[in-house]
């Protein structure tokens, strides 16, 4: 229930997210979605793709500095109400939320929520007995 | 276990009294003997009556590497050769290769050095001792070996090299101890762990490691591997060879043997002498050396002392670890700051050094210096948080090292700039008006 996303270290520098996406692009890795933490003097992206595997592979070549971080996606309805849904299973195990962020997917009315917690395994347990909607890695990749 | 305890553990009045007697003696000498030390004394109008003890040491003029390559090969000798019993050399990577000859009492003393430091690190008649320096010009070797002859000890004289049958040594001969660089016991570790040998097949209890610079996370990565008490030895052939000092099992800081080694501090710049404490050039004075005695040579290696009594019981004054050359030092708000502490500092920080540059600029007449360093995979995570607090420990590391704050900033890899052989390391900005 793990969900591979591709981290990467850029510098505040101009040119280096185009620079990241040129590579992905070139290899024909497509975007789901994305996030960026910042600091002033750089930021972290993370991405959702197709194939993380081989955009790990090839931002290792392109000599960025690149893991592969284990996420949890959750599939909820796109109405109001439905992320509170979801988090207040983990508040109420006390699972803490490192970062999150969510795209409504094309022709449907739901939306997916990329969560990076402290306790995976307990998060995935809990959710699982909840009304909440876990995807698999095929779920991921068929709704990309 | 001391090896000599009337000598390790004397008092500072006492040897401060032999360092004292030794000076004027090794002065006198090296006044009659060696023409280059004559030149240099009367250039200054000094002569041997003029130095009556250790209070003196500073009026002496300071001996550099370059004057030992100047005088080539054997200017320096203060003996004749018909006295001279052994003559190393050291690699001349930068320049002419630098001559030492020892008399039969030279190497008398350098085998009680070698022993004290032995023993210091537990070794002892019931003790095997693999040396795996290399035997030849270079000090190591044989260094070692007469050292660990002397205290009884079982010598394996295996050199370097071949490293899976140092390592069928190590276990089927049941080496207790163990005289190699740092990183070769390193790699002895890797082989090790390539053949499938697990350190509770092997008896080593103690090694000695030195001839290069390394750091504490070396140190710990050699003991988890090996499962003994790595110990820092230095040594230089100028002034003797390995064991001018060497740690105890305390493992905070090299005991120097006094009685033959005066050590002092000075500020490279200025040549002043600093304070007990103070980070500096180390230097050495040979006070009971007869085949090349040196005065006050600097030795370029960052060091400092520290007089307090170690718990071991000797008296000996402990130098830290080399945490850098003063041959690029850079000035930063008047402390002197030298690239390799940077580089010693990074280390801590992966496995091997990542690249690095160091920017100098001055805003608003005060300097600022910037580390900036590659991230490596080491140092990377996901979470800002965890590159902030990396931050934070590379910055606290070199505050606690240089003795001043420097600003840390991570950069992707491969975007600082390789050059050709050696690495641009400073970008100095400063305009000074």
């Amino acid at each position: 229930m793990l969900q591979k996303q591709i981290s990467v270290f850029i510098e505040n520098k101009r040119g280096r997210l185009a620079e990241v996406t040129k590579v992905l692009g070139d290899n024909g890795v497509d975007l789901a979605a994305l996030c960026i933490a910042d600091t002033t003097d750089f930021g972290i992206l993370r991405v959702i793709v197709d194939k993380p595997d081989l955009a790990e592979k090839v931002l290792k070549e392109g000599g960025f500095a690149v893991s592969i971080t284990e996420v949890i996606a959750l599939s909820i309805d796109d109405k109001p109400g439905g992320l509170a849904t979801a988090l207040r299973v983990l508040e109420e195990y006390a699972i803490n939320i490192e970062y999150m962020y969510a795209y409504v997917r094309k022709n449907s009315n739901k939306a997916t929520v990329i969560v990076r917690v402290d306790k995976p395994s307990d998060a995935i347990e809990k959710l699982k007995d909840s009304s909440v909607s876990l995807m698999t890695s095929a779920d991921l990749q068929n709704s990309i | 276990m001391v090896w000599n305890e009337s000598r390790e553990c004397m008092s500072r009045d006492e040897i401060e009294k032999i360092q004292s007697e030794e000076l004027v003696g090794v002065v006198s000498r090296v006044y009659h003997n060696v023409p280059f030390y004559r030149a240099k004394m009367q250039a200054i109008g000094l002569e041997p009556g003029d130095i009556h003890g250790l209070a003196d040491l500073e009026k002496l003029p300071m001996t550099t590497k370059q004057d030992l390559r100047d005088t080539y090969p054997y200017g320096m000798f203060s003996a004749p050769l018909d006295d001279i019993v052994r003559i190393h050399a050291s690699s001349g990577t930068t320049g002419k290769q630098t001559v030492v000859g020892y008399t039969r009492k030279d190497v008398d003393i350098w085998s009680e050095c070698m022993a004290r430091s032995l023993s210091s690190g537990g070794a002892g008649r019931d003790s095997i001792v693999q040396v795996s320096y290399g035997y030849g010009l270079f000090t190591g070797g044989l260094g070692a070996h007469y050292g660990a002859e002397r205290i009884g000890a079982s010598v394996i004289p295996t050199s370097s090299g071949n490293t899976q049958r140092q390592i069928q040594i190590i276990r089927d001969f049941g080496s207790t101890h163990i005289c190699c660089t740092p990183s070769y016991a390193l790699y002895i570790g890797d082989t090790m762990r390539e053949m499938g040998v697990h350190k509770s097949e092997i008896r080593l209890k103690a090694g000695f490691f030195g001839a290069e610079p390394w750091t504490e996370n070396m140190r710990r990565e050699i003991e988890e591997r090996l499962g003994l008490h790595a110990l820092d030895i230095y040594g230089l052939s100028e002034v003797m060879g390995p064991s001018v000092s060497c740690e105890c099992l305390e493992q905070s800081g090299m005991h120097v043997w006094e009685d033959h080694f005066i050590p002092e501090i000075i500020n490279p710049e200025t040549l002043e002498t600093m304070a007990p404490g103070a980070n500096g050039e180390i230097l050495f004075t040979t006070i009971t050396k007869e085949g090349m005695p040196l005065i006050r040579y600097r030795t370029r290696d960052v060091s400092s002392l520290n007089y307090e009594r170690c718990p071991c019981g000797r008296t000996h004054v402990r130098m830290t670890r080399i945490t850098g050359r003063t041959d690029d030092m850079l000035i930063i708000r008047g402390v002197n700051v030298f690239p390799s502490q940077i580089e010693s500092v990074l280390l801590e920080f992966g496995d091997a050094a990542p690249h690095y540059q160091i920017i100098v600029d001055r805003s608003d007449n005060l300097d600022e210096i910037e580390v900036q360093v590659e991230m490596t995979p080491q140092m990377f995570s996901d979470e800002i948080k965890n590159i902030e607090r990396t931050e934070r420990k590379i910055m606290s590391a070199l505050h606690s090292v240089l003795g001043l704050a420097a600003k840390v900033r991570l950069v992707e890899p491969k975007t600082i700039a390789r050059s050709e052989g050696k690495a641009k390391r400073v970008i100095d900005n400063r305009v000074l008006k």
